[in-house]
């Protein structure tokens, strides 16, 4: 579903061509291995090949260049594995995401525990360009590879009683040896904002299958909200009647709101949202102006009509 | 390397006093046997050594960023960098006086000037690539930063008083100012208590370090409350024996 697309990325501009060469080889590797008898069979080696040149969906109001995948890749929040951006990059490795399940339940008229590839099997990818600001005060651009949650909840069939929908991370106390927060880390959506057409699952980013320090093997991606709603490695997604308790909710109720949506006129009580780094900018480069949801107001400002933002923060 | 200029400069005459019965005797034997002449001339040397060391990070910044070193968010990390280098020369110019009244060694407020000019000069470099190198210049977007982050005015409230302690600290200022100047100059003690809480503000939830940091300064604080403690029961302990001459 293509929502509103000004002007397309080149996918030069996205993906490094050596990077698709690369890419290239190791899918050749995979099949001559699934070809010689082996078992690797993943929904990615044989999806992957597809996701080169996915329709894109790209609503952001100017184009915009996405950052460097090295970048993306070595600069995450990542709290169940360490509090350095720059560390988890290799310390999210230890996470096991072959097989992964996912239970969709709660409020549903035909509740489901998926494999991954089942879970797959059914959806269209799409390549969504979204920007993403983390309330930490940066932001960049990511190509994701998705489909809208939407058409997962439709499978379950949800009742006219669910008006939450809660997320559920992977919780692997072996690798995962950071303790700050109360592990497994939550996630929760109203459900108008959970079904809305930005709101998008993620198996991939810049054409690839997404790297684990970024998500893997199942995220969400909500580009209005601040990243810390996007919750990476999804095990469970539950619909429920009342409004769940979400992770960093839980920690500081009074700094992390359950609707968490990108505003820079509602700062954070310690620090300023009104801009944000973008990563991948030069030294004296100015910071750029955070938008209202995160530019993305003219899809979604009708979903807060007559909410008080400051309140509802 | 101090302690071994000290031991150096010290060990002979300090044997000396050891064997020597005659109290009076021994301590003019020991300040004649000090070798006064070689502990100053270490003592310059000491001073140039620290002079070039306290350079070295800022060194190891540029060598950083010509490497491209700094990680995914390069102007946050050099910043950072900055801050806390500025931190420690604080800390370490706080930890001058308990250590000169541990160790009874007259030099050192020297030092205590120098790392608190290295402090404040670390300190700019802060102050300056968040205006210039992160803000670009940008006023509008910096004035809305700064007042809508409370954990940056603990940093602006301790920059100013250093900036200000840095202003009056050479010798003919300090003349100058007379008593007022030690008056000015203990606001590094509130300054210092910004600093901290300029570093825990801004922080998700990572407070190990600032935590560490926050240890070494109670300490250093402590001292300083400690001595005032005495000096105060020392001076009740004498209100007593007045009052009774003049009753």
């Amino acid at each position: 579903m293509i929502i509103k697309t000004k002007k397309t990325i080149a996918s030069s501009e996205i993906t490094d061509p050596h990077l698709f060469k690369q890419r290239r080889e190791i899918i050749k590797a995979l099949l001559a291995s699934a070809v010689s008898g082996s078992s690797i069979s993943s929904a990615f080696a044989a999806r992957e090949p597809d996701w080169k040149g996915l329709p894109k969906v790209d609503v952001l109001s100017k184009t915009e260049i996405p950052t460097p995948i090295k970048l993306v890749k070595n600069y995450t929040n990542y709290y169940e594995f360490t509090l350095n951006k720059e560390d988890s990059s290799h310390l999210a490795q230890s996470l096991k995401i072959d097989p992964w399940s996912v239970e969709i339940s709660g409020e549903v008229e035909n509740p489901l525990t998926l494999q991954l590839d089942d879970l797959l099997k059914p959806q269209t990818l799409q390549e969504y360009v979204y920007r993403l600001r983390c309330v930490e005060g940066w932001s960049m651009v990511v190509p994701w590879v998705g489909f809208p949650l939407a058409s997962l909840l439709k499978r379950v069939k949800p009742l006219s009683t669910a008006k939450f929908v809660k997320f559920t991370s992977a919780h692997q106390p072996e690798a995962m040896h950071n303790t700050m927060l109360e592990w497994p880390y939550v996630e929760g959506l109203r459900i108008d904002e959970a079904v809305h057409p930005l709101t998008i699952l993620a198996v991939g980013m810049y054409g690839e299958t997404l790297p684990k320090q970024n998500g893997a093997p199942l995220r969400l991606v909500v580009p209005w909200k601040y990243g810390f709603k996007s919750i990476k490695a999804i095990v469970k997604i539950e619909l429920l009647k009342n409004a769940p308790i979400t992770t960093w909710n839980k920690y500081a109720g009074n700094e992390y709101g359950f609707y968490a949506n990108v505003n820079p006129k509602v700062p954070h009580p310690r620090w300023s949202q009104n801009s944000e780094r973008q990563i991948g900018s030069r030294f004296f480069t100015a910071r750029r102006q955070t938008e209202l949801f995160n530019g993305y107001g003219e899809q979604v400002a009708s979903l807060y009509r007559d909410m008080d933002l400051v309140h509802f923060f | 390397m101090l302690l071994l200029i000290l031991r150096e400069s010290l060990n002979k005459p300090l044997q000396r006093l050891c064997s020597n019965s005659n109290a009076f005797k021994s301590l003019q034997l020991y300040l004649s046997d000090v070798n006064w002449k070689l502990l100053f001339y270490k003592c310059c040397k000491l001073r140039s050594l620290c002079i070039t060391a306290s350079l070295i990070p800022l060194f190891w910044i540029i060598i950083d960023i010509l490497f491209d070193n700094l990680g995914g968010n390069p102007i946050q990390a050099l910043h950072i960098r900055l801050g806390d280098w500025s931190m420690r020369f604080l800390w370490v110019t706080l930890a001058i006086t308990p250590i000169q009244k541990i160790t009874r060694w007259p030099g050192m407020s020297n030092y205590r000037q120098l790392f608190g000019l290295y402090a404040f000069f670390y300190a700019s470099l802060h102050v300056l690539s968040y205006i210039w190198i992160d803000h670009a210049l940008v006023w509008p977007m910096i004035v809305t930063d700064v007042a809508e982050s409370s954990y940056i005015w603990f940093g602006v409230f301790a920059y100013i008083i250093i900036l200000l302690l840095a202003i009056t600290s050479p010798k003919s200022a300090k003349k100058r100012m007379g008593k007022a100047w030690k008056k000015l100059h203990r606001f590094i003690y509130p300054a210092a208590i910004a600093v901290i809480i300029h570093y825990f503000w801004q922080l998700k939830g990572n407070l190990l370090e600032p935590v560490f940091y926050a240890i070494l300064i109670f300490i250093l604080l402590a001292f300083r409350v400690a001595v005032w403690y005495k000096n105060r029961q020392l001076s009740r302990l004498m209100i007593p024996k007045g009052r009774e001459i003049e009753d």
